[in-house]
């Protein structure tokens, strides 16, 4: 499914936040989102994810307008995984995985056995139906962020949003995840810091200072240039001898 | 694979043991009434309710059957309703804004209401058990909207603390604002009550049963009745909250909708038990930390586990209430306080170590 932004603006206490924001991610794209901090790469998302309202502008999501549709319809065909999402309650993980049936299930809709299976599922997709039974308190950083991926995966989404999923992860996660995201047959919108990893996305877009600056395909756009003036760093590009394809190496400029 | 799917299908409804909940609840019914000053034997009990429920013409006491009917059955009854509608009151407010501290009575819900309660009972607007429930309803929302809104003026004013620090503001608030309508319900009886109504409404504020009578019951009945079928009906709501309200709204959940709808309701059924039985303390955070610690967070279990589990705990503390001092009855905020504050004091302690 088709996600569009339209000259979105968002503020908060009168800070600007986003500023003429428009984008389109096509059907089954891996679209990186990147900045530095506080370029407002959260803020979309949450935007994206029918979170906030923008001030003016609108997401689309197909034809329909965001603002048109129920929560219950967006979280339907949208996931969010964000950054920080934490709880003092004693779940385990299938819990939290379930919660993301949520969306699915009523009074009269009750849990069913098709409900037990996509859980399955999404727990097999992020390694973690051996934790099932574990306590959310006893789990590292990273097997979190893992469940809250299969959370997410289990409201069988159309469009998956991710603010940086693998910030607390180990570097053998870090790749499966962004292999898994990849592979998905859905949209994903997904914020990264590390360079090299985004340019493994399909497309991928510059945030600064609340504006989208730049977007296309990733070599086209992650140029020593645009490093230089969006993130003040050298780069320098080399090749992997082992499959060719570019590494960059950072500087600082200061 | 398959192994992990009879684990896992332990993910959807599971209340196998919902079948004692009714023989739990009418065992606590029975003692208390049985248990008192004066012992009554069950045999006279289900006799006396035999009499009165299907017309039969078993020979009976007169003042046993007195006492039974009129007096211990319709005040078990309350006790049991104002027990459940506390607790989850307490689950409620605890899921919805995410503090493990969260309960009607430390959020000034129920001194609001007290206030309320006795400013239409001081003032003699309208008469009944109605109005006197409509005060206390008007009272403990403003109490929680002044709560709410100090909370947030106090976390606005740091820059933006969630997690921790607005857990911390809203429980501050919630003292400044009990205090505000406690100090406020002091004035209204000091100004206005003659010395007889002074005397009356102050026991009655401690948390009081000694004045229920059926008509009590046939407001308090329907009142936990739809507090339990709001919480039921919304129990996939409450458990998406877990990871907080922006969770919540991306896996559907209308929040504001909602979390208002729920708090609304929550406050109108803790403000008609507040207008029968006056403010009985640390139910809405006992009962649901210790069935979580049982059942677990996950509210298709812990709603009526916490509704019976209130019930139970509020018949017993009512039963003590009458035999721990011979000759006297204590309030039974009196009791649900002593065993709360402690309580309280472990929740604390816990929560600031992990």
């Amino acid at each position: 499914m088709q996600l569009t932004a339209q000259k979105l603006d968002w503020s908060v206490h009168g800070t600007p936040l986003l500023i003429d924001v428009n984008l389109t991610v096509e059907p089954g794209q891996t679209f990186g989102l990147v900045g530095p901090n506080g370029s407002g790469k959260t803020s979309l998302l949450r935007l994206l994810a029918g979170l906030n309202k923008p001030k003016a502008g609108q997401v689309l999501l197909g034809s329909q307008p965001l603002n048109s549709l129920k929560q219950r319809t967006i979280a339907q065909s949208i996931a969010l995984v964000e950054q920080q999402a934490d709880t003092t309650d004693r779940v385990s993980v299938k819990d939290v995985v379930s919660l993301g049936r949520t969306p699915f299930l009523s009074a009269l809709r009750p849990w069913s056995t098709e409900d037990d299976a996509i859980v399955i599922q999404a727990l097999a997709d992020v390694d973690m139906v051996d934790m099932a039974d574990r306590l959310w308190h006893t789990l590292s950083g990273g097997e979190r962020q893992r469940v809250h991926i299969a959370r997410a995966l289990a409201q069988k989404p159309n469009i998956l949003l991710l603010d940086e999923p693998t910030n607390h992860l180990d570097i053998r996660h870090q790749l499966s995840i962004l292999e898994l995201v990849r592979q998905l047959p859905i949209t994903v919108i997904i914020s990264l810091h590390d360079l090299n990893q985004a340019m493994e996305c399909d497309r991928i877009g510059v945030m600064e200072g609340g504006r989208l600056i730049d977007s296309g395909h990733p070599q086209d756009v992650l140029t020593p240039n645009r490093l230089q003036q969006t993130f003040g760093v050298y780069t320098h590009v080399i090749h992997d001898p082992m499959d060719g394809k570019q590494v960059m190496r950072f500087r600082s400029a200061v | 694979m398959s192994i992990a799917i009879t684990r896992l299908s332990l993910a959807g409804v599971e209340l196998r043991w919902l079948w004692i909940t009714p023989l739990v609840l009418m065992a606590a019914l029975i003692a208390g009434t049985a248990i008192g000053e004066t012992q009554i034997p069950v045999e006279t009990i289900l006799k006396v309710l035999a009499n009165q429920l299907l017309g039969t013409d078993y020979a009976v006491d007169r003042i046993d059957a007195g006492i039974v009917w009129n007096y211990r059955l319709s005040r078990a009854v309350v006790a049991a309703c104002c027990g459940t509608t506390l607790a989850l009151a307490g689950v409620v407010l605890q899921a919805l804004l995410r503090n493990p501290l969260a309960d009607p009575y430390l959020m000034g819900i129920s001194a609001g209401a007290s206030t309320g309660a006795v400013a239409v009972a001081v003032a003699g607007i309208g008469v009944g058990v109605l109005s006197l429930s409509l005060g206390a309803f008007v009272g403990a929302l403003l109490a929680f909207g002044i709560v709410v809104m100090l909370a947030h003026a106090a976390n606005s004013g740091v820059g933006g603390g969630r997690g921790v620090q607005a857990a911390g503001a809203i429980i501050l608030a919630g003292i400044a604002g009990s205090q505000l309508f406690n100090a406020l319900t002091a004035f209204i009886i000091t100004k206005s009550a003659s010395a007889e109504q002074a005397r009356g409404i102050m026991f009655w504020l401690m948390g009081n049963l000694s004045g229920v009578r059926w008509a009590d019951v046939t407001l308090a009945v329907p009142a936990a009745l739809f507090g339990l079928l709001v919480c039921l009906w919304h129990r996939r709501s409450l458990d998406a909250f877990t990871f907080g309200a922006d969770s919540a709204a991306s896996m559907g959940i209308a929040v504001r909708p909602v979390r208002g709808g729920l708090i609304i309701a929550m406050a109108l059924v803790t403000a008609v038990m507040v207008s029968i039985v006056g403010a009985i303390g640390f139910v809405g955070l006992v009962i649901p930390h210790a069935m979580r610690f049982i059942v677990g967070s996950r509210h298709t279990r812990l709603v009526p586990a916490a509704a019976l589990a209130g019930a139970v705990f509020l018949i017993g503390s009512d039963i003590l209430s009458r035999v721990l001092v011979p000759g006297q009855v204590l309030p039974i905020g009196v009791i649900t306080s002593l065993i709360g504050a402690p309580a309280f004091a472990l929740i604390l302690v816990r929560g600031k170590r992990s």
